[in-house]
């Protein structure tokens, strides 16, 4: 007899409407399917069989699943960047037009020459990698890694951005069900009856889970359910929706397919759903397993279940003659429907000993032959099914008969579904008459009360006739983890657990007996169970080989761990709108816009942006720094100050908080006045710094860093509302409320002369660090006499509504002066070149102010403040810490950022030791020569010496310790 | 992602409104504290399995820290209290030791705090 491969039936497919013919091109071939069809069916009716290769051996395989648990026919689909590789092709709705690319295979998928490690494979046993390419040590970074990167990975990643969109969306409810099957649809009316809100998640497209195709009025009774949820308003059914993980207190996430792989619907291609629920049933039904015979992996050979659904729901046969193999009466009805769509049931091989139950009856009422107590001893064929050889099961596999046929429907019992339970801490109790782990109910996952947040229902309880009246009742199944029972080793070696990993029994029992006794470590060690599959396929089988191996019960071993997600989640459902400009909120100032008309290039800080610098015509970056660096030099300057924190610290309690905030003394700053301040941790690190104001008797304005103001504002609050309780002080964030503007240089006062207002502004009446209220250019305003530019230089602060009008202002009025609009990198330098520290340049978080010369702004006479205890552990007060020093590059280049000053010897990792590095560095157009700061080991008591800086290039640069202000040490221009 | 209801305000809000702040009821050690009781202070933290007390503070809501006693392990939730305080109220001892009888207090009546601090506002 002659091969016969699968076929579309003349009748039959409930799923499938004929009328509408859908072409397709599958590697390069153009092929036609029917509406309805999901894209392993179409190509079953096309005579494909073979989909795809495993992924170590390169072995053929055909589908073996008809759900989301398939392992082998993968496929990447879509083109460009909507390119998506192993994708599903029993899950995956086939689309008009869809173009489908095989996987793991070069050539081609008939001809693929990966397929010589199948060859290979008796010397490629498990952990065959981690034993072979140990030694010797380089051949790993240069020979050996780079061929195993090159042949790793399943499918590739597409290149180009998805130019799809994805949402989400918030749900709430009493009750989630997951699964629309007959239990999940039961449940739901009967809490839905009590007037709760009910949402019920199929992960498919179709309603009723198993139940229409085992069950002759399965549809009738699907229909009557859905007819009455449909008439609720507190039920909400969503089908093509993924429940994909159970998260803490009652969490849920699914994914709802609203387009896949169809861009020409123009809606989102994918909505990821919150749920938050008071109560989740997961009646996620059961997965058949495979059973371990040699060759069970030929293609041909499926799931009895997927079998059934392939001829019944979508009317393709995978051959002419069809062998069922079992240990349990479930199979038979994949049996009995083959038979109804005019296939040949060559026969029924039944591992029990007895099969009287009425299934086995009713096949053998329709003359199928069911040969009990036998087992497969191999199958034949290797492109696809010829026929399988006979044996007893309770022998060794000898031979002792063999039937032809053209595919195999195999059953070795039902698995629940049970990760969901599992996901947030759920138990599960080993069942010894199904041979299944089942939910425990004493101990499911718990709500934020205390109280059991999941109940499992029907199959996925462990419930399997769980149909009821339509359920005939069934006889014990028949634990059969290898088939035949004694099978020697030359038989076990060709018995595959994990089809997609090519793990077979005997590479199990080899983890075993090389020690892997934890079931974890042998998944790891074997890779069985981390397919894309995660194990739904061959789980329950490794184990209970491992168990076996272990000569321990199967409970005794125990499962891996069920993690999120259920099924693969796109990356793009995750992050659906928060990409591009959504990503996260941009914040801006005021005059972002008169900015963004002047050329600026912005910086990003946080969440806000900043000018970097204002490039004029062919200006590169660092030119316009250079240009804006001295137009304030000589004549002024401005700078949007606005995203510098100001924080308001308020009450009878604020000069005594002040003081244990900042480690200079603030209570006794002067209303009027301003000062530096410090703020450091509890452990004693610097970690913000700025200029303090008091504004009234009991009110302190204090300007943090761009980055620190809600951070700080923070820290204040966790202080007052956590330690300093009964401390009478408010605090407000009023970062945004204000606009600020520095205006820096020598010619700073004639610029706001010009302007009218009501602020005395000479040297004499607005001295150095002192603040004053009042109008100017008509616009009430707060000027502070600050310099971090070291400059002639004020901020002057207004209403943020007013920004902008008094930015361009002062542009007006200055024209003739020259007057130039200076970016953050302008700031740096200009700091740097006064010797100025910043927070995160010559902070890192591991920096305290002793580190940087600031003992001045340290007060010896307050008993306390945050950081001080810190601050006196041995460590800190250790005289070897770096410290703060001038670097002056002894040649003309700028010393690299970051770069470390190296010492004599070399450490424990033979690297060469360190004693120093920079934090900043920039080329001074003030000086016209290359300045920097950094810290070295005694750095202050070195002044002179020359330190080395290797570069990445193997050259040394070199530099003179030197004193880290630069310019202006005398401070006469900034006093000005 | 947890829910736990603010005191405060009384929302019962979720993990992402929340920012964590480790454990609770430390006892801040001053300038005038040895290096031990430093030490302890700044690093040594409790990280049980099971019954636990967490500061928390509502980030996106009212912007008040407060406390929440949980347990690490099946994460139930006790109850959440105000932050003013250096011991958990009594009811939530009661609820704790309802669910976990054999759970102890790592603190003793005896410890020289004060059961209010000042007066709380």
């Amino acid at each position: 007899m002659t091969y016969t491969p699968p076929f579309r039936l003349a009748r039959g497919g409930r799923l499938i409407d004929r009328a509408f013919q859908l072409p397709f091109r599958f590697d390069g071939r153009h092929l036609r399917g029917v509406q309805g069809d999901t894209l392993a069916s179409a190509l079953l009716a096309n005579g494909q069989m073979l989909m795809g290769r495993s992924f170590k051996y390169h072995r053929p395989r055909g589908p073996i699943a008809s759900g989301a648990e398939e392992p082998n026919a993968l496929f990447g689909l879509g083109q460009g960047g909507r390119f998506e590789p192993n994708q599903r092709a029993t899950t995956t709705a086939l689309i008009p037009g869809m173009v489908l690319g095989s996987q793991n295979c070069w050539p081609s998928l008939d001809a693929d020459i990966g397929a010589v490690n199948n060859l290979l494979s008796p010397m490629l046993p498990a952990g065959f990698y981690y034993k072979t390419f140990i030694h010797p040590r380089p051949f790993w970074k240069h020979l050996f890694e780079p061929i195993i990167r090159r042949s790793a990975g399943l499918g590739r990643a597409p290149k180009e951005r998805d130019p799809d969109s994805y949402e989400q969306a918030y749900g709430f409810a009493d009750l989630v069900v997951v699964g629309g099957g007959i239990s999940g649809l039961t449940v739901a009316r009967d809490a839905a009856g009590n007037g709760q809100r009910v949402i019920v998640l199929e992960q498919g497209p179709e309603w009723g889970g198993r139940t229409p195709a085992d069950h002759t009025k399965g549809t009738e009774a699907i229909d009557a359910l859905l007819a009455d949820l449909r008439g609720r308003d507190n039920v909400t059914l969503r089908r093509n929706c993924m429940a994909t993980g159970l998260y803490d207190h009652g969490y849920l996430l699914a994914r709802e397919a609203l387009a896949d792989h169809d861009p020409n619907q123009g809606i989102p291609r994918q909505r990821l759903w919150r749920i938050r629920a008071g109560h989740v049933i997961t009646a996620t039904g059961a997965l058949e397993r495979p059973l371990s015979f040699a060759c069970n992996d030929v293609p041909g050979i499926m799931l009895a279940s997927a079998m059934r659904d392939f001829i019944s729901e979508y009317g393709v046969a995978p051959g002419q003659r069809i062998v069922v193999v079992t240990n349990n009466d479930d199979a038979y009805r994949t049996a009995l429907t083959a038979s109804d769509a005019g296939l040949d049931v060559v026969a029924v091989i039944d591992a029990r000993p007895d099969a009287s139950g009425e299934l086995p009856q009713a096949a053998r009422a329709r003359n199928i032959p069911v040969l009990t107590g036998t087992a497969i001893a191999k199958v034949k064929g290797s492109r696809h099914v010829e026929g399988v050889a006979l044996c007893d099961h309770a022998g060794d596999g000898t031979i002792t008969g063999s039937v032809e046929c053209d595919a195999v429907a195999m059953s070795g019992g039902w698995s629940p579904v049970v990760h969901l339970w599992s996901h947030c801490g759920g138990k599960l109790i080993w069942d010894e008459a199904d041979a299944m782990f089942r939910p425990d109910p004493d101990r499911p996952p718990l709500g934020a009360g205390g109280q059991g947040m999941v109940t499992a229902a029907g199959a996925a309880n462990g419930d399997l006739l769980c149909a009821g009246d339509m359920d005939l009742p069934e006889a014990e199944t028949m634990p059969v983890w290898v088939m035949p029972q004694n099978a020697p080793y030359k038989l076990r070696s060709k018995m595959w657990l994990d089809f997609q990993n090519d793990v077979k029994v005997s590479d199990v029992e080899l983890a075993a007996r090389e020690g892997y006794a934890s079931v974890e470590h042998t998944k790891r060690y074997t890779t069985l169970g981390m397919a894309t599959d995660q194990g739904k396929v061959s789980n329950i089988n490794g184990l209970a080989v491992l168990s076996k191996a272990l000569n321990q019960p199967i409970p005794a071993t125990g499962t891996t761990t069920f993690r999120p997600p259920y099924t693969p989640l796109t990356l793009a459902t995750i992050a659906a709108d928060a990409r591009g400009e959504a990503f996260q909120p941009l914040r801006k100032t005021p005059m972002h816009d008169w900015h963004q008309r002047h050329d600026v290039s912005w910086e990003p800080v946080g969440q806000w942006r900043r000018p970097y610098c204002y490039p004029r015509g062919a200006e590169d970056r660092h030119a316009a720094v250079n240009r804006e660096i001295m137009a304030v030099r000589e004549s002024v300057g401005t700078l949007d100050a606005s995203t510098l924190g100001k924080i308001i610290v308020k009450g009878p309690d604020a000069g005594r908080f002040m003081d244990m905030l900042y480690t200079n003394m603030m209570s006794n700053l002067k209303p009027g006045r301003c000062r530096y301040g410090l703020m450091c941790s509890e452990n004693g690190f610097l970690m913000d710094d700025g200029v303090v104001a008091r504004l009234s008797d009991d009110t302190w304005l204090c300007h943090t860093t761009t980055g620190g103001a809600e951070r700080i504002h923070g820290h204040m609050e966790d202080w007052l509302q956590c330690e300093w309780w009964d401390w009478q002080v408010y605090t407000a964030n009023l970062t945004e409320q204000y606009a600020q503007i520095a205006i820096a240089g020598p010619k700073a006062r004639t610029l706001l002369e010009r302007l009218s207002g009501n602020i005395d502004l000479s040297a004499e009446a607005f001295p150095f660090m002192s603040w004053k209220e009042g109008e100017i250019a008509d616009i009430p305003a707060r000027i502070f006499r600050i310099s971090f530019s070291g400059e002639l230089s004020y901020e002057i602060a207004v209403p943020a509504s007013r920004g902008l009008d008094l930015w361009q202002k002062l542009h007006e009025a200055g024209h003739d002066l020259n007057i130039t609009p200076y970016g953050t990198e302008a700031m740096h330098v200009m700091r740097a070149e006064k010797g100025f520290i910043m927070i995160g340049d010559e902070t890192d978080g591991t920096i305290i102010p002793q580190d940087l010369g600031l003992q001045w702004a340290i007060s010896k006479k307050k008993a306390d403040y945050i950081g001080k205890r810190a601050q006196s552990r041995s460590h800190m007060r250790d005289g070897s810490r770096w410290q703060l020093v001038g670097l002056e590059s002894l040649d003309d280049r700028v010393l690299p950022d970051g770069a470390y000053a190296v010492d004599e010897g070399k450490n424990d990792n033979g690297q060469r030791k360190t004693q120093g590095r920079v934090t900043s560095s920039y080329y001074s157009p003030t000086l016209n020569k290359p300045i920097a700061m950094g810290l070295v080991r005694h750095g202050p008591e070195r002044m002179g010496q020359v330190l080395e800086f290797p570069l990445p290039s193997n050259e040394v640069m070199k530099a003179r310790i030197c004193e880290p202000v630069f310019f202006d040490k005398e401070g006469s221009r900034l006093n000005g | 992602m947890l829910i736990l209801t603010c005191p405060y305000c009384g929302v019962q809000a979720e993990e992402s409104e929340l920012h964590p702040g480790g454990e609770a009821h430390l006892k801040r050690i001053g300038p005038d504290g040895n290096d031990e009781e430093f030490e302890a202070y700044l690093f040594a933290r409790k990280n049980p399995k099971g019954v636990h007390f967490e500061r928390w503070r509502h980030a996106y809501g009212c912007g008040k820290w407060f406390l929440a006693a949980r347990d690490t392990a099946t994460l139930q939730v006790y109850g959440t209290y105000r932050a003013q305080t250096t011991q958990p109220p009594q009811e939530i001892i009661d609820k704790i030791r309802k669910s976990r009888p054999d759970w102890q207090p790592d603190w003793s009546p005896e410890q020289d705090w004060p059961s209010e601090k000042g007066s709380a506002q």
